[in-house]
């Protein structure tokens, strides 16, 4: 059994689609209804309850050589987005039912049949992709394809995925990958290719890894997401405080009221 | 110059400046043997150029949190009932009046009722609600709020059951065991239920209750306190000078809290300020910071039946203030939710 991973890479996504709806055929998720978004050919915006693959479509002002367009026309960059199943998972420490746990391929699943939709988990999530389906009302997002990794199968996405931009695999040969192609890319001239995988924050490295160019900001990947059980500590001590206030407060106020009594 | 529009292709009506257009085009062509003005592109065509100065489109990274109107009330009612019960055991504890004893005590049984309710009714699965104890966590605060509900409904009902009957059917030993050890547990749980929502969403992703994480139990508590002594003042008990004095208190403390939200310099706190949720969040601290104050010391000034009515107004005051305050604090983590900038660490526009 060994710890898994994706890894995405960007430089080869061609923006088809192909892992969003063998994720949807593969999970039996509903559609997401027909809406434009109308300030991009990404019509879906971002993952959610009924989008557990989510590729985004990154407009780029022309450049020779950017995913192979003319050079007079606007370019484009593809990034299939998923949950990042962080090694300190916000939402599952959140979980108040146990519902959500780690899996014995290091990815975080929710159990659907334990979720109780309090929607705690989609607060604490600080990549924004746990989401609650509001007809169902459990919380919803990528299994890491639980089910086909029991089974010795790589996860819909990575088998659909044409170009092989959505690579599956044990997490530190990975890594490896991703350091070897790195370089290609930085020696082929492609010198804004960055590799995350958030290991320099609270969430402490994610199975899902991304190799994007330019600024992964404009991939909606944050430089710095923190897992919130950081805020504990800080809150709890309040808490304290708080609850030492109301009783010394109730204990001065009573017993002061009644020495003026007895007088 | 007129929008053309795309509902309708083939029925525009020309104008002078649609003419104009396309002779501008056609002499491009001429001149350059090629189109390339922006005026070539359909009107609003998508192409946005990305750069890291607008993320991701300006698609908020972060989900809004999906709690609907049950869950501000369940802090409100919840703070209160907390706050209600240490009071009320502390007022037994000293001897206090014993009419304000029990009438603390029902309003720490009444919220141990609503409580619960209003989170089940916010589950999108409510009869799984007892999953909530399948397990303990220490390191979910919904979890450890859920156990402490537990332990402060047990207690709350336990000591009102026993007063109930011991009000019916006189003292009897076993009655007086239950209302003991009920209050006990009532005020060890009512401490934390008092102000752990305040943890609770604090140790979350989003950025303007975690960037206050310092403030908020503290700020939840008194906030519960003043709706307590509030409720405690309207049941009649007017004339208690420790409520009085405990009233002041939380009082001070919100006026304080609202100074804060309002002389803050961070941007992602600004939906405490700004917009409709910081509008929410003003009343909510004005009415149970500087209101609920000066009606408590002109109260102080004044005698009698006049002193009386202040008080009834600043308690009223206090107790709408408090459950605005929970409904701001909830809007105002909704619209920081949908802040793209904050999670990408992208300075805002008026920075």
């Amino acid at each position: 059994m060994s710890v898994t991973a994706f890894l995405t890479d960007s430089t080869l996504c061609i923006g088809c689609k192909a892992c969003e709806v063998a994720c949807k055929e593969w999970n039996g998720i509903g559609e997401d209804g027909l809406d434009w978004s109308g300030f991009s050919y990404d019509n879906t915006g971002a993952v959610g309850a009924s989008t557990w693959r989510h590729v985004k479509f990154v407009e780029h002002a022309p450049e020779p050589g950017f995913g192979g367009n003319a050079p007079e026309l606007n370019s484009w960059a593809f990034s299939s987005d998923v949950c990042k199943h962080c090694e300190e998972a916000g939402c599952l420490e959140a979980c108040p039912t146990g519902a959500i746990v780690r899996t014995e391929f290091g990815g975080v699943y929710v159990q659907p049949d334990i979720c109780n939709g309090c929607g705690y988990c989609v607060v604490a999530c600080p990549f924004g992709v746990v989401d609650k389906n509001r007809d169902d009302g459990r919380a919803f997002k990528c299994t890491f394809c639980y089910d086909r990794q029991k089974v010795g199968l790589v996860p819909a996405c990575a088998k659909a995925c044409p170009t092989e931009s959505i690579k599956f695999g044990e997490i530190e040969s990975l890594r490896g990958k991703a350091r070897e192609r790195m370089i290609e890319l930085h020696g082929r001239g492609m010198k804004d290719a960055t590799f995350y995988d958030a290991s320099d924050s609270s969430v402490r490295g994610t199975h899902a890894m991304f190799i994007v160019r330019g600024d992964p900001r404009s991939y909606n990947l944050p430089p710095k997401p923190e897992v919130p059980t950081i805020y504990l500590k800080k809150g709890w001590t309040s808490s304290a405080i708080g609850a030492g206030l109301l009783l010394a407060g109730s204990l001065l106020a009573f017993l002061f009221e009644n020495g003026r009594d007895g007088r | 110059m007129s929008v053309p529009s795309r509902l309708a292709p083939g029925r525009r009506t020309p104008d002078l400046d649609s003419e104009q257009k396309l002779v501008e085009i056609r002499r491009e062509a001429e001149r350059r043997g090629e189109v390339k003005s922006a005026g070539i592109r359909p009107a609003g065509s998508p192409f946005p150029i990305a750069s890291p100065d607008t993320g991701y489109y300006g698609i908020p990274l972060l989900k809004k949190p999906a709690w609907t109107w049950e869950i501000p009330l369940y802090f409100f009612v919840g703070g209160a009932a907390g706050a209600a019960a240490v009071v009320g055991a502390i007022a037994d504890y000293t001897g206090a009046d014993r009419r304000l004893v029990r009438d603390a005590r029902w309003i720490a049984a009444a919220g141990a009722v609503i409580s619960p309710a209003l989170l089940i009714a916010d589950l999108g699965r409510p009869s799984r609600f007892l999953n909530m104890l399948r397990v303990f966590k220490l390191r979910s605060p919904m979890s450890m709020g859920a156990w402490t509900l537990v332990g402060f409904v047990s207690g709350a009902s336990a000591t009102a059951f026993a007063q109930f009957m011991q009000d019916r059917y006189g003292p009897l030993l076993p009655l007086r065991v239950i209302e003991n050890a009920g209050q006990a547990v009532s005020l060890a749980f009512g401490l934390p239920f008092s102000n752990y929502t305040g943890v609770l969403i604090g140790a979350t992703a989003i950025p303007v209750w975690n960037e206050s994480i310092n403030e908020l139990p503290i700020h939840f508590g008194m906030s519960g306190l003043s709706s307590a002594v509030g409720m405690l003042e309207l049941m009649g008990h007017r004339k208690s000078r420790a409520l009085q004095w405990l009233g002041f208190g939380a009082a001070i403390f919100e006026c304080m809290e609202e100074l804060r939200i309002e002389t803050h310099r961070l941007a992602c706190l600004d939906p405490l300020r700004k917009g409709g949720s910081g509008a929410v969040v003003r009343v909510g601290g004005v009415l149970s910071g500087p209101v609920s104050l000066g009606l408590r010391v002109l109260s102080f000034l004044s005698r009698g039946e006049q002193a009386r009515d202040l008080r009834k107004w600043a308690a009223m005051s206090a107790i709408a203030g408090s459950l605005i305050t929970r409904f701001g604090w909830l809007h105002a983590g909704d619209v920081s939710a949908q802040d793209w900038r904050e999670p990408l660490r992208i300075p805002h526009a008026s920075e």
